[in-house]
């Protein structure tokens, strides 16, 4: 049961990433960023991050991904135009990726017997435990990042704002 | 029936590769800007597959200050993609090319 969720959702990001790479309209590439970053809030959920699978669709699947559906339609983005920027990047580009996936995958397939494996229900991480580390030993860091926070609305607006 | 964390790994290796890849191959500068979100997703597997490993916390805690600071990141992203579009009117990063010798 396990394992078929697991290849079901891990296929369902594989797939849409694979369609984020082969669209050429940015709004069906956006679409299907939001098919992968739900699959992988199901594969936290496996992983027993509740909270995280939580904060993943309603911070990425939600609020990223409504920001830049929001940005195609602004600026009314059409089909990518068939340029050819650098040949590296085709050349070196595709293979260099092609090595690095193998490579990882080799390394990690063969480490395989040092790794654990998950179940489910193996190790859950409540919504507590995890505020007990986030608001008692790393509370200034987390005050440090609603500075940042308000720092980059601040730079949004200021960046967006029509110059007159 | 358990699965491997070496299979989690994985698909986050693979993940990060595409993610790589569209990086170099879009020329449409939105579709840039979310291949690197998807590499940020796939990083953010690892760390809770590795979480997962080694019963440690710790994991969770960096994939939760990932998401805050991507989302800042997006914000500020999109209002430089807006800025460069009224400014040069595309959004094909060939186009974009002031710095460029």
């Amino acid at each position: 049961m396990y394992l078929i969720l697991f290849f079901i959702f891990g296929g369902l990001c594989v797939a849409g990433a694979l369609n984020l790479l082969f669209q050429r309209h940015p709004i069906n590439s956006a679409l299907s960023l939001i098919v992968v970053m739900s699959s992988l809030a199901v594969l936290y959920l496996l992983l027993g991050a509740e909270f995280l699978a939580a904060a993943q669709v309603i911070v990425y699947s939600g609020a990223i991904m409504v920001l830049f559906t929001f940005v195609i339609m602004l600026l009314n983005a059409g089909k990518e135009d068939r340029t050819h920027g650098s040949r590296a990047a085709y050349i070196v580009g595709i293979p260099g990726v092609l090595v690095l996936v193998s490579l990882l995958s080799f390394i990690f397939l063969s480490q395989k017997s040092h790794l654990a494996n998950a179940r489910l229900g193996d190790y859950l991480v409540t919504t507590s435990d995890l505020s007990e580390v986030l608001f008692r030993d790393l509370l200034l860091p987390f005050e440090v990042t609603s500075v940042l926070i308000l720092v980059a609305i601040l730079g949004a607006v200021a960046l967006a704002r029509r110059e007159n | 029936m358990a699965v491997p964390i070496a299979y989690y790994l994985v698909l986050s290796a693979i993940l990060f590769s595409i993610g790589v890849g569209a990086f170099l191959i879009k020329r449409n500068i939105i579709t840039v800007f979310m291949s690197i979100e998807l590499m940020l997703n796939a990083v953010n597997l690892t760390f809770v597959a590795f979480a997962h490993q080694w019963h440690q916390v710790g994991g969770q805690i960096f994939v939760f200050f990932v998401m805050v600071v991507a989302a800042a990141e997006a914000a500020v992203g999109l209002a430089i993609i807006i800025a460069v579009f009224r400014t040069r009117n595309t959004l094909n990063v060939d186009a974009v090319d002031l710095l460029k010798l």
